[in-house]
């Protein structure tokens, strides 16, 4: 059938499953606003705030949902301000298609009014993009756009459309869903090495990343576990992939990572690590990390493997196809003397926590654990908030912790919990802090038009409290522009502004209240949660530092 | 540093050169030759590159390539087994002094004079970089006006092609 390009865009978004978009409209974007228009019955279309709003709210769709998040823009600005919502899907492997119009072939070059090259802007942070010139390429471009958002290691892709491919007409036939390419597990030559090195492993520490979640290859992991008896831990962006209470689950890795996890990462003889990459947050100091280790390396990105650290047995391939390949190559094991090793740091962990009484972040998100469903997706912004999040959520579910980790994006969390609550359909949970939500709180609108049930959670402590706390640790205390004691902002009365429930909690009493309300609430509801400034994140690894560095307590 | 040279087959449409150059830019790999082609298909255009560091930087160089939709074949070029060639065009100055100099040097490394006037001598000359780099040097001892190569093209010996390595 004869459709316009607009028309040829909104349909073939249809036929690739998608059921809402995110997006923002413009002068040259204004036809395909027509479409959706015109197709709204099969495609619902979420108006944000703001562009950058509507990105992160594909991305948290697509964190939540495993599916390609979808969003719009229009060209120059529209465009540009995706630039950190793509960028922060690409940091952490999230599929996303980004449409943006631009002006018509005729004006290209020649900086007509919001025109902008975002295919330029984008090249580094999208896995490829497009300028689609003519109508004949306009969905099949589309189509080729999903298929390699979802392949291999998933990430954004962009289609930028100049608007008279638009306005154009052509022919156009529905075809199917395009499936992901085929994924394929790790050569068997490489697969045997790998087996023989963990079977003659003393001390051997399983640790895997956001690409288990994406592989889903929970119960490989899980039975390897059991299998070679070794204990557990994750990156940040691996937090949900097993649930927190997995008795042999020691949490999150890296610089604010647990202490036991990190310090059993630190004394293992192999370390197998899955779907995950070795950031410099993981690490600190790469030549102080884990010396006496051997790396088992599994990823699906071949370019992952000795990228930063040197794995003995690194394997290119799927994580869950290659467990399964190498799971009946590995002997049953038991390692007592190496469990007693991590019972005695589990135990200096447990010694080391915070124990005081009253509004600490420790007992915040605990009391938030009591009213988290098995699927409540919880989005965090970043700082000190996410930290705390990351180590005390008790999480059930995959893709319920929905997190910026590689980019560590401030303002995030609003966008992206509302794509994750659309998403997932269920009541969604952002833990936030006063200097995240500041940057895009716009988005409260959003969440009220759409009465997206959702419990803002915000740890407000009147300071930039991440940035502060290195100030006091590596600063002689010299609060440069962090403290932001005198801005005069009254969060209740602001989302009330905005339309949504609000109430303020100074203590563990009126937190509970507040959170009965909020947990009872059809739309959002805030909750500004009284933090003191502070509070740290502990423990800390510093920067550049390995784990003798480790700093457990502020004044030891 | 190691140097190393990779062919690279790529979709011959506009805008790949950069795909593959802002990649190069962005992981800060160095590129000491740099040649772009269109090659015996329509569909391909061919890329070498040639690159300095260690095995690890060049196997981490051919992975990132390989995450590039636009790449279809990557061959690694060693020495032994390839046929490489640069073109050099460089203009030195005509001083009656040293102008038989000048033309023994080119004729001992087969060069040709192409363009010949009152001030200047242009010397073209096809060989490996090696070869190229060396007379370079001996030029140096005149009055060097301006200096053009073209930067490497290689093959592989034998009936060995790069779009074989994946059936294109």
């Amino acid at each position: 059938m004869i459709l316009s390009g607009s028309d040829i865009i909104v349909r073939t978004l249809i036929e690739q499953g998608v059921q809402v978009v995110f997006g923002y409209p413009g002068g040259q974007v204004i036809n395909i606003y027509d479409s959706l228009y015109k197709y709204r019955d099969e495609l619902q279309h979420v108006l944000t705030a703001h562009e950058q709003g509507a990105s992160h709210a594909a991305d948290g769709y697509a964190r939540a949902t495993g599916k390609v998040g979808v969003v719009i823009a229009t060209s120059g600005p529209g465009a540009t301000n995706l630039v950190t919502g793509i960028a922060t899907a690409y940091l952490d492997s999230v599929p996303m298609v980004a449409i943006t119009g631009n002006v018509t072939n005729t004006v290209i070059g020649t900086d007509g009014f919001q025109e902008i090259d975002i295919t330029g802007i984008t090249l580094p942070i999208t896995k490829h993009n497009y300028f689609v010139g003519s109508i004949e390429n306009l969905a099949d471009t589309i189509r080729e756009a999903f298929r390699l958002a979802k392949s291999g290691r998933p990430g954004p892709v962009l289609i930028d459309v100049p608007k008279d491919v638009q306005v154009a007409k052509y022919d156009y036939e529905p075809q199917p869903k395009v499936a992901p390419d085929e994924v394929f597990p790790a050569k068997d030559i490489r697969i045997q090495q790998a087996a023989e090195c963990i079977n003659a492993a003393q001390r051997p520490f399983l640790y895997f990343g956001g690409g288990l979640i994406t592989s889903e290859a929970q119960d490989e992991l899980l039975q390897m576990a059991e299998t070679i008896d070794a204990p557990i831990g994750c990156s940040m962006m691996g937090i949900s992939g097993v649930p927190t209470d997995y008795p042999r689950f020691l949490g999150m890795q890296g610089m604010h990572g647990h202490y036991a996890c990190s310090m059993a990462m630190h004394k293992a003889d192999v370390i197998i690590a899955m779907g995950a990459r070795f950031n410099d947050r993981v690490t600190g100091n790469r030549a102080k990390f884990a010396v006496g280790a051997k790396i088992v390396h599994i990823d699906i990105d071949g370019a992952e493997l000795g990228k930063s650290v040197n794995p003995a047995h690194g394997l290119r391939g799927d994580v869950k196809k290659t467990l399964q390949k190498l799971l009946p190559l590995l002997k049953k094991q038991e390692h007592p003397q190496w469990q007693a090793t991590i019972q005695q740091l589990l135990e200096e962990e447990a010694a080391s926590l915070d124990s005081r009484e009253g509004m600490t972040p420790r007992n915040v998100i605990s009391m938030l654990n009591r009213y988290l469903s098995e699927n409540t997706p919880v989005a965090t912004d970043v700082g000190q908030h996410q930290m705390w999040a990351a180590q005390y959520l008790n999480l059930k579910t995959s893709r319920r912790f929905i997190s910026s980790g590689g980019l560590g994006t401030m303002g995030f969390g609003m966008g992206a919990a509302i794509g994750a609550s659309m998403g997932t359909g269920e009541r969604t949970v952002l833990i936030t802090g006063d200097g995240s939500f500041g940057m895009n709180l716009n988005e409260l609108a959003t969440a009220v038009v759409n009465k997206v049930p959702m419990v803002i959670l915000l740890l407000n402590n009147g300071v930039l409290g991440m940035v502060r706390q290195w100030q006091t640790l590596f600063f002689d205390k010299h609060y440069s522009n962090t403290m932001l004691t005198d801005r005069q902002t009254d969060f209740v009365k602001l989302a009330e502004a905005f339309g949504a429930q609000a109430s303020r909690a100074l203590t563990l009493a009126e937190l509970e209240e507040a959170l009965n309300k909020a947990f009872a609430c059809d739309g959002p509801y805030l909750i500004d949660c009284a933090i003191d400034r502070d509070e740290f994140v502990l423990p800390m690894l510093p920067p550049g530092g390995s784990m003798d560095d480790i700093i457990v307590r502020i004044g030891d | 540093m190691k140097k190393f040279t990779v062919a690279i087959l790529v979709n011959n449409q506009f805008g790949v050169l950069n795909r593959v150059t802002s990649m190069f830019r962005r992981r800060q790999f160095n590129i000491t030759s740099l040649t772009v082609s269109e090659t015996e298909s329509e569909a391909f255009s061919r890329i070498t590159v040639q690159s300095e560091g260690d095995e690890i930087k060049k196997e981490q160089l051919i992975n990132q390539l390989y995450k590039l939709p636009d790449v279809c074949s990557i061959a690694e070029l060693e020495d032994l087994d390839t046929v490489s060639r640069e073109l050099l065009l460089i203009k030195v100055k005509n001083d009656p002094q040293v102008r038989g100099d000048i033309r023994s040097a080119s004729d001992a490394y087969e060069g040709k004079v192409v363009d010949y006037t009152k001030e200047s001598i242009m010397i073209q000359m096809v060989g490996d970089s090696r070869k190229i780099d060396n007379f370079i040097d001996l030029m140096r001892d005149f009055e060097i006006l301006e200096i053009c190569r073209t930067g490497i093209v290689t093959l592989q010996r034998g009936s060995s092609t790069i779009r074989r390595v994946t059936n294109l």
